[in-house]
């Protein structure tokens, strides 16, 4: 699947410009866009370094594991995979909690380390069960405060810079409800095609 | 209770990090051994991320400048006239789940022609703050950790965009009509 997007964009884009005339701006695009991943990158790998530093230390003073617990009934259920009192469970828990108040800086580090530990689990190419659910949640972006699309609002003079943020809670809570059910009906979907 | 939520945004990471190391060093751990062997673990992943993240960005980005996006939305503007879908947002509705960086700068193109309190820019700003890029999150958490095989992640994803979609439009009619 990935490789067909992957391919497949590429593919498109290019027979599309030669036709349309965009060849010129799509020879930029090759070299400026691979400049970007390396500037991105460099951004992503100093939050990575810093806050997976603190997690360990958070880890082994237990300061993660008396996390997880409060939020235990909640994660177990929608990881019925994982074993009860893995760290992992930490790491999933702390990054809703970051991603929930907007902290991207501090949920992807996290988020990562969580795909580290489930890997470690299964030690396989494919992702888990567990894996799925826990991206299709991060995807769905639940949140409490939207601070870049406040920030831009004040910027373009808004006169209520804050009003759309309700309706952006009751957006993602739905979509993440209703990822985390699609998520469950492909699941079980598959477990059907597997014991027929 | 927003300014109640920004304050708690502001000064959770730094009390989080004093937390850390006080209990840490009131425990005796070797703190600063522990945050090097975790910083570690974050510099191989980042080098492990790379090429995946560089191989989707110019994917995406050849896509975005040939201009394919525009002919499509060309394309499809009489069908949503029909199902009452401004056909301004249809930009960012495509962008969203494929590449953040140019799902902000439409949003932000929206919020500067239409204006920010107007039902475009409304319906943007919902859009833009309640979900994240699925393409970008999938990418770089499996790419991270050498996953190949990737399941129905990418469905399930793409499936729950066009639901936030449908949902952002229904919620910002009712609210602001």
């Amino acid at each position: 699947m990935v490789h067909f997007i992957w391919a497949g964009l590429a593919i498109i884009g290019i027979v599309f410009a030669l036709f349309n005339g965009t060849i010129s701006a799509v020879n930029e695009a090759i070299f400026s866009s691979a400049n970007e991943a390396i500037q991105l990158v460099i951004g992503l790998t100093s939050i990575l370094i810093f806050w997976l530093g603190i997690m360990k230390i958070a880890e082994k003073a237990n300061i993660l594991s008396a996390l997880s617990r409060f939020f235990k009934p909640v994660v177990s259920k929608l990881f019925p995979d994982l074993p009860k009192d893995h760290p992992v469970m930490a790491y999933i828990t702390s990054n809703f909690i970051a991603n929930i108040f907007g902290l991207g800086n501090a949920a992807t580090p996290l988020g990562l380390k969580a795909m580290k530990e489930m890997k470690q689990l299964e030690n396989s190419e494919h992702a888990s069960r567990s894996m799925v659910t826990f991206l299709v949640i991060n995807t769905a972006g639940l949140t409490l405060i939207p601070t870049t699309v406040i920030a831009l609002r004040i910027q373009y003079g808004s006169i209520a810079p804050t009003e759309t943020v309700a309706g952006t809670i009751i957006v993602s809570t739905i979509t993440t409800i209703v990822a985390i059910i699609i998520d469950r009906i492909f699941y079980l979907k598959k477990m059907r095609q597997k014991n027929d | 209770m927003i300014e109640l939520i920004s304050l708690i945004s502001l000064i959770a990471i730094p009390l989080f990090v004093l937390i850390v190391l006080s209990i840490g060093t009131y425990k005796r751990l070797p703190t600063y051994d522990l945050f090097v062997e975790g910083g570690k673990e974050g510099l191989s992943m980042a080098i492990s991320l790379l090429p995946h993240l560089l191989g989707m960005l110019v994917s995406i980005s050849i896509f975005r400048s040939s201009g394919v996006l525009d002919y499509l939305i060309e394309l499809i503007d009489p069908l949503l006239t029909a199902i009452h879908v401004p056909s301004e947002i249809v930009p960012l509705a495509l962008t969203k789940p494929i590449s953040g960086t140019a799902a902000l700068a439409v949003t932000s193109d929206l919020l500067r022609s239409f204006g920010p309190d107007s039902f475009i820019g409304r319906l943007a700003s919902t859009l833009q703050g309640s979900s994240d890029t699925t393409l970008y999150v999938i990418t770089v958490y499996f790419g991270s950790v050498g996953i190949k095989k990737i399941g129905d992640a990418l469905k399930v994803g793409l499936l729950t965009d066009l639901i936030g979609i449908i949902t952002a439009i229904t919620i910002i009619t009712f609210l602001f009509g």
